[in-house]
């Protein structure tokens, strides 16, 4: 009976901190506008096909590079296409590349980071040698330079954004490797006859992937800006796709002509990349107050 | 310090090779052509093999990977596919520019970012310290090229203060100036974001020291306790991380180039992205990350010069 009641006070009190976190997190008031900014862009990226008056390829050549009226609220491009409806499909492109090359990234990260952390030292010097190496470039060179080489695509923007932020997934879960490798439960687990892959996907694994996660969430807007970056080069989404890079690059060859590209295809980056920065921050200072001097 | 210094520069220059090795390999291993990329669709394979041959692609990888840097010591970059002029002759006269640009924007961010972070850092928690570090965290996260696009739209397009193309008449520093001062503020302003928030964070650490808390016992004026005695020690994070920012100045100095339609490396490689000019595209990529490499080779040194501690740690 004694036991049973603490079990359930146990329980209690586990799910009054995970509460707690969510109220922390929404009652620090940037990281409440993060997420109302993060849900309306997500949730209208999702609804793109519900919510966007237009096809974004459809043409309206009569009515080309318009300013806002009735029938197009944010104007037409170059082609006479709904630049809202385009914006609002771009969104799913930023919001689709981010998701699948940080996730990518965390993997590869968490696994080599690992690895090197567990593995043989010469391994480790090499895999330290190798993320060095890849931290020396600067990041948009290292993406023309491969673009130059395979020909731009999202696939190619996907392969860029993962070589260059698999780094710093994998330095962290080295050091976290480190740093458990030699304490008492992994020695007594490997004493007990565990094999390396047991000890690192049971043991290290769930020790590691939270500051991994908190990385996850702040590299979101970091993805997305490369990724408009290199659209607005024109060497990342093909047309007629569009992305708020392809936009703004649009934009920027009519911004004589009209304003309204350049604001309909940059206003919704920054407010993305600001919304996952305030919740970054946040989910950081509520998760993982140590991060946070850095 | 002598140790220190050969053994950092040592460093520096392995990892240099390493990043063009892995470079090259990995072009060698994806499975595009750059022949085919570089001559287009139409080309006949006697082209092809022509310049496979002209660019050493026919030999072995390590064969190519030696002699490319055997060549790079010598000042050799190659041959320009199109004009056939050297490669590093091309980048040398675009250096210039595209490090005007990258000091220009990063001292700017330097000169406003240090004593912004250092005023917010007096108070913290007030309404100053609030506003800074939500204008910090907004300058971080918004794109420097949108705001390279947004400031040329205000200030070129509609207000028409500032000239966009080019940078300037060559006899005439006033105008090579004015073509500056949009290009360097789009680069720098996420950076003074970072700098306000670095210099907060290592200033309230050092606030809290023996020392500081000593002058501030003897009565000495709080902005000489600041400026003085907390900066000096604070400031040695952020000279560590300034060497790390002239890469992200780099990135940012290639959109801010092709924006504003400025001469510069950034817009020379862009060019060459796009004519598939492939001893350009790897000659700039290779001078941007010598560059990277000397500026965090240079913050490194200063911080080593000013901070003993560091020198153990290699």
């Amino acid at each position: 009976m004694e036991a049973k009641k603490s079990f359930s006070d146990s329980s209690d009190f586990r799910r009054e901190s995970r509460f707690s976190n969510l109220v922390q997190l929404v009652k620090n008031p940037l990281g409440l506008i993060g997420l109302i900014i993060v849900i309306a862009i997500v949730s209208s990226a999702i609804c793109a096909d519900w919510i966007a008056p237009y096809d974004y390829k459809a043409f309206d050549i009569k009515a080309r590079l318009s300013g806002p009226t009735w029938d197009h609220l944010l104007g037409t491009d170059n082609l006479g296409r709904d630049t809202l409806s385009r914006s609002l499909y771009g969104g799913r492109v930023a919001l689709s590349v981010a998701l699948i090359s940080v996730s990518l990234s965390l993997v590869i990260g968490l696994f080599l980071g690992m690895l090197a952390g567990y593995g043989p030292r010469r391994l480790d010097s090499l895999l330290v040698l190798i993320f060095d190496s890849i931290r020396a470039f600067p990041t948009i060179m290292f993406a023309l330079a491969v673009i130059t080489i395979v020909g731009p695509s999202l696939n190619t923007v996907i392969a860029v954004v993962v070589i260059t932020t698999v780094p710093g997934y994998a330095r962290i879960a080295r050091t976290q490797t480190l740093a458990l490798k030699h304490t008492e439960f992994i020695l007594a687990e490997r004493s007990l006859g565990a094999k390396p892959i047991r000890v690192m996907f049971s043991h290290i694994v769930p020790n590691v992937i939270a500051p991994l996660l908190i990385l996850a969430s702040m590299d979101i807007p970091v993805v997305i800006t490369i990724e408009a970056g290199l659209s607005f080069l024109g060497l990342g989404v093909k047309p007629p796709t569009a992305s708020w890079g392809s936009i703004l690059n649009l934009g920027y060859s009519f911004i004589r002509d009209t304003p309204w590209m350049v604001i309909a295809g940059g206003v919704p980056l920054i407010l993305t990349t600001l919304g996952f920065t305030f919740l970054g921050e946040a989910l950081r200072d509520v998760f993982d107050p140590k991060l946070k001097k850095d | 310090m002598l140790i220190y210094i050969i053994k950092r520069i040592f460093l520096a220059v392995l990892i240099v090779c390493v990043a063009m090795l892995l470079l090259l390999s990995a072009i060698h291993l994806v499975p595009g052509d750059p022949a085919g990329v570089a001559l287009g669709p139409r080309a006949t394979p006697e082209m092809r093999e022509a310049f496979r041959v002209r660019m050493g692609l026919d030999q072995p990888f390590i064969i190519q990977y030696v002699k490319f840097l055997a060549n790079v010591v010598t000042g050799d970059l190659g041959v320009d596919v199109w004009s056939n002029k050297p490669v590093s002759s091309i980048i040398g006269a675009q250096v210039p520019h595209t490090l005007r640009l990258t000091l220009l924007g990063l001292g700017w961010a330097v000169i406003v970012g240090i004593p912004l972070g250092c005023w917010s850092s007096i108070r913290p928690n007030s309404w100053i310290d609030r506003i800074v570090g939500l204008i910090s965290v907004s300058a971080i996260a918004v794109p420097s090229f949108i705001i390279a696009v947004y400031s040329l739209l205000l200030f070129t397009v509609t207000l028409r203060w500032f000239p966009a193309i080019g940078a300037g008449d060559k006899g005439d520093p006033w105008d090579q100036f004015m073509h500056l001062v949009l290009p360097s503020f789009a680069i720098g302003l996420g950076w003074v974001g970072y700098l306000a928030r670095l210099v907060r964070a290592s200033m309230l650490e050092t606030m809290g020291e023996n020392h500081i808390r000593m002058a501030r016992a003897y009565g000495l004026p709080t902005a000489k306790i600041t400026y003085v005695y907390a900066l000096k020690l604070a400031i040695l994070p952020t000279v560590a991380l300034l060497g790390v920012g002239v890469g992200g100045l780099l990135s940012g100095a290639v959109f801010a180039e092709i924006v504003f339609a400025r001469p510069g490396i950034g817009k020379l490689v862009y060019d060459a992205v796009m004519t598939r000019n492939y001893p350009i595209v790897m000659g700039g990529v290779l001078v941007t990350t010598i560059l990277y490499a000397a500026s965090t080779l240079i913050s490194d040194l200063i911080t080593a010069a000013l901070d003993p501690r560091v020198r153990e740690n290699l």
